[in-house]
């Protein structure tokens, strides 16, 4: 424990570890922010990306940051739902019909346009539907007949977007281009204000009622942005902390634990054991690891710790079993083994007591060095198709990505934001277990 | 997977030798061929470990039963004749049928038996078809459809790899000599970077040089439509620049400091020392007395950082595109094509024991205890 300790008071002349260890400690807080902001129930279900959870998101978004370095504001997502506070639906009961005015103003502070605009209508008729018609009315004054709304349905989305009427009006712009324009502006810019959709309905039966939700899907949204299936990626960027990190650790420390434990065994009883355990590993260094663990992944089923189970054994006989061995024949021959043998202590104690927690302080930056490695190797997993079926990773994202064509249609963010994760986690823990391995190994302190 | 950082101490075993000095050629042959045959021994493992885990154990089996007890059991409901039969005769040739099937199948033989069976036919090559893919020719043998991709991920690996050693080597030289200098410390900074594999970085390069510069191909191998004559190689070429440089990144700067290190701590010895002080110059230091002790142990350590790269080979194809074997293999498991996964691990346990192979004969031809024969003298 004292080793431990002075090693820590070490690490503070190594500004590299400092550096490591203080984004270790950020994305381990992050984790523990997102295990409770973000119930795993939670997290599973929006990730599974259903219609009601994500129809106001816009597809595709940038991350709203983006903002900074572009010349023209993308706007945000605007929602203005008839069921607002400010928003005042007025009925006007007549003879036989009912007349219903939902005027929908928002402000406008953008210059570019968004990606799309629809309202979705919640209408209530037994037999009859309500006739439906929808005005616009830009900052300037002008109004403009947008169209006229057949009622499908009781609840139904009027694509705006999608109106070739509208557009050919609009003199063939599409109409989130068109409504929102600049008409004194020679290059395509909206110009920014306050508008109104007004929407106009005529119900013609006593218990008819119709409640309208606009929604001007922005270009950009949130800190992260949003993937082909609208959802924001920002769940997949928190969550696939734990799931790396936990990986990670998981997966250096069992193998580390349990090559130490047999190198020690193989060590101290020699003979065939110890020969057994170095033709194993001989023969397992050669066999294909990623291979082996995609028929695993492939044949029996992809979930994580299944995975992390089958890395854990393929990563037990490797060199450093022939590294740990050479530490341990060093320590079998000190004094104080010899003076536990004399007592008598078991074989087991010998091993587990005495030779095993004597190398613990060495093998620890080869431990943390290791981490990225089974990282990264968890990404690649997802990047071929074989990660986790339910949960959001980092490597998920970037295969979803990939495979969507983000890097040929200029979408870099979805790409970077989980590589740049992904390489600072790497590099954190590398960062710090290469400080440590100078620590623990004075050879290396002045080269 | 931690072991090819940090160890750069990992000696190579070196076969005892009890008695007298025999000739070199013999020694080589000698070490040769006990390696091949540990080799091919762990080629034979790996294969059966395939097989079992292919076929889950016995697993398979169970299912075929189940299929075939249901393919008869349709093919005799379906016919008129039989229908009309009483249950009892029916069911007795439904029962005959399966017999008669499962022989077919060499399923009434238990499944450690076969498995022998399958084993041989793997380590032959004789891997059977494919369920959804072709090969080029239009051959449903997956034989075929990996051998025929074999070419361009040799092309790919093998370039990359003699590119990287020497590179690295000729680095690592020059940064020992110029120990403590600005790009010695920056090497050494710029060390952890490697802990991020070759496909990782192959991404940053497609976004730099295809997405934003446009100046390189996203991926593949050739133009398409392919060019003819010089034009062909001259775009492989120009395809082969971004991977073969993910590659190089990936390894180079964790590899280069250590084997600076290890350079370092070999030219502190008395010896190189005394060379220094009889006045030979530093080109001669080094390939005498710096780089012949190190040259096994740097082998050896490169065969390590081998096998690592081998298995990135898979993803780093998948991002690149690049029509080899880690791709065909990507591809089968998107359509779920059994024997091309099983066919796919079987060779690369052949390329990665060959691989091995061919390092060890190296390290054996530049290692002086086995070429020379001092190893009767170490204790």
């Amino acid at each position: 424990m004292n080793r431990i300790w002075s090693t820590l008071k070490d690490l503070r002349n190594y500004p590299s570890a400092i550096i490591g260890l203080v984004i270790v400690l950020a994305l381990i807080a992050i984790s523990i922010y997102t295990l409770i902001a973000l119930p795993y129930d939670e997290a599973i279900r929006l990730w599974r990306g259903s219609e009601a959870d994500w129809y106001n998101v816009p597809k595709l978004a940038s991350p709203a940051w983006f903002n900074l370095f572009t010349a023209h504001d993308q706007p945000e997502t605007i929602i203005v739902n008839s069921q607002d506070e400010g928003v005042d639906k007025t009925v006007t009961v007549k003879e036989e019909t009912t007349e219903i005015s939902i005027p929908l103003t928002f402000d406008y502070p953008y210059e570019g346009f968004p990606q799309e605009i629809t309202v979705y209508f919640n209408v209530q008729y037994e037999e009859k539907a309500p006739y439906i018609s929808v005005r616009w009315f830009t900052p300037t004054g002008e109004e403009l007949r947008v169209g006229t709304v057949s009622v499908e349905g009781s609840y139904m989305p009027y694509r705006v977007s999608q109106d070739s009427k509208l557009q050919r009006r609009l003199g063939d712009e599409p109409p989130e281009i068109g409504l929102l324009a600049d008409p004194n502006s020679e290059e395509p810019v909206a110009l920014p204000g306050t508008y109104t959709m007004q929407v106009s309905a005529v119900a013609f039966e006593p218990g008819s009622d119709v409640d309208a939700e606009l929604i001007l899907y922005g270009q950009v949204h949130g800190l992260a942005g949003t993937d082909h299936r609208r959802r924001d990626l920002m769940i997949a960027l928190l969550w696939g902390t734990p799931i790396a990190l936990s990986f990670g650790l998981l997966a250096a420390v069992f193998t580390t634990l349990i090559t130490l434990a047999i190198s020690g065994i193989g060590t101290w009883f020699g003979g065939w054991v110890d020969e057994i355990i170095q033709r194993v590993t001989e023969i397992n260094m050669v066999l294909p690891f990623l291979p082996i663990l995609i028929m695993v992944g492939t044949f029996y089923n992809r979930s994580l710790w299944l995975m992390l189970t089958v890395v854990v054994l393929l990563s037990i006989f490797t060199g450093a079993i022939k590294t740990y061995r050479a530490m341990f024949i060093q320590v079998r021959e000190s004094a104080y083994v010899e003076a536990a043998q004399a007592y008598g202590a078991s074989n087991s104690r010998l091993i587990f007591n005495y030779l095993i927690p004597r190398l613990i302080p060495m093998v620890i930056p080869a431990l943390v060095v290791g981490i990225p490695g089974f990282v990264f190797l968890e990404a690649a997993l997802a990047v071929l198709g074989l990660g986790d079926p339910v949960l959001p990773t980092w490597g998920k994202i970037i295969n979803e990505a990939r495979s969507n064509g983000a890097l040929y249609q200029g979408l870099y963010y979805w790409v970077l934001e989980p590589s740049v994760l992904l390489i600072v986690t790497g590099l954190s823990f590398s960062l710090l277990g290469f400080s440590l391995d100078r620590i623990f190994n004075p050879r290396l302190r002045g080269l | 997977m931690s072991d090819a950082s940090l160890a750069i101490d990992a000696q190579g075993e070196v076969q005892e030798e009890e008695k007298g000095r025999p000739s070199t050629l013999s020694r080589l042959a000698r070490y040769s061929i006990t390696r091949l045959l540990l080799l091919f021994f762990t080629v034979v493992i790996g294969v059966y470990l395939t097989i079992l885990i292919a076929n889950m154990g016995g697993y398979v089996d169970e299912i075929r039963r189940g299929t075939i007890r249901e393919e008869v059991g349709i093919e005799v409901m379906a016919d008129q004749q039989l229908k009309q039969l009483p249950t009892e005769e029916r069911n007795a040739i439904i029962a005959e049928r399966i017999a008669i099937e499962e022989q077919r199948m060499g399923l009434d033989q238990p499944f450690i038996l076969r498995s022998f069976g399958f084993l041989k036919d793997a380590l032959t090559l004789n891997l059977g078809f494919a369920e959804e893919m072709y090969s080029d020719t239009g051959s449903r043998q997956v034989k075929l459809i990996l051998l025929e991709r074999l070419p361009s991920t040799l092309v790919l690996w093998g370039l990359a790899n003699l590119i990287s050693f020497f590179i690295t080597l000729f680095a690592a030289l020059f940064l020992s000599r110029r120990y403590g200098s600005v790009v010695d410390k920056i090497v050494i900074a710029l060390a952890p970077t490697s802990s991020a594999p070759a496909w990782f970085y192959g991404i940053f390069l497609i976004l730099i040089f295809a997405a934003l510069l446009q100046v390189l191909p996203f991926g593949a191998m050739v133009d398409a439509p392919p060019p003819e004559g010089i034009g062909y190689y001259l775009s492989v070429a120009k395809h082969l620049i971004l991977p073969t440089t993910a590659i190089i990144i990936s390894s180079f700067f964790l590899t280069t400091y250590n084997w600076r290190t290890f350079f370092l701590i070999y030219s502190s010895e008395d010896y190189v020392e005394m060379a220094k002080a009889k006045g030979l110059s530093d080109r001669d230091i080094e390939r005498r007395y710096v780089l012949r002790p190190t040259l096994p142990t740097i082998i050896t350590n490169f065969a390590l950082l081998l096998i690592t790269l081998w298995s990135g080979a898979i993803i780093l194809e998948t991002v690149f595109n690049w029509p080899g074997l880690g791709r065909a293999l990507y591809q089968a498991i998107g359509l779920y094509d059994t024997p091309v996964i099983v066919g796919s691990t079987v060779i690369y346990a052949y390329l990665l024991a060959i691989t091995v192979f061919l390092l060890d004969f190296v390290y054996a031809v530049v290692d002086p205890r086995v070429r020379i024969g001092s190893e009767g003298t170490r204790s």
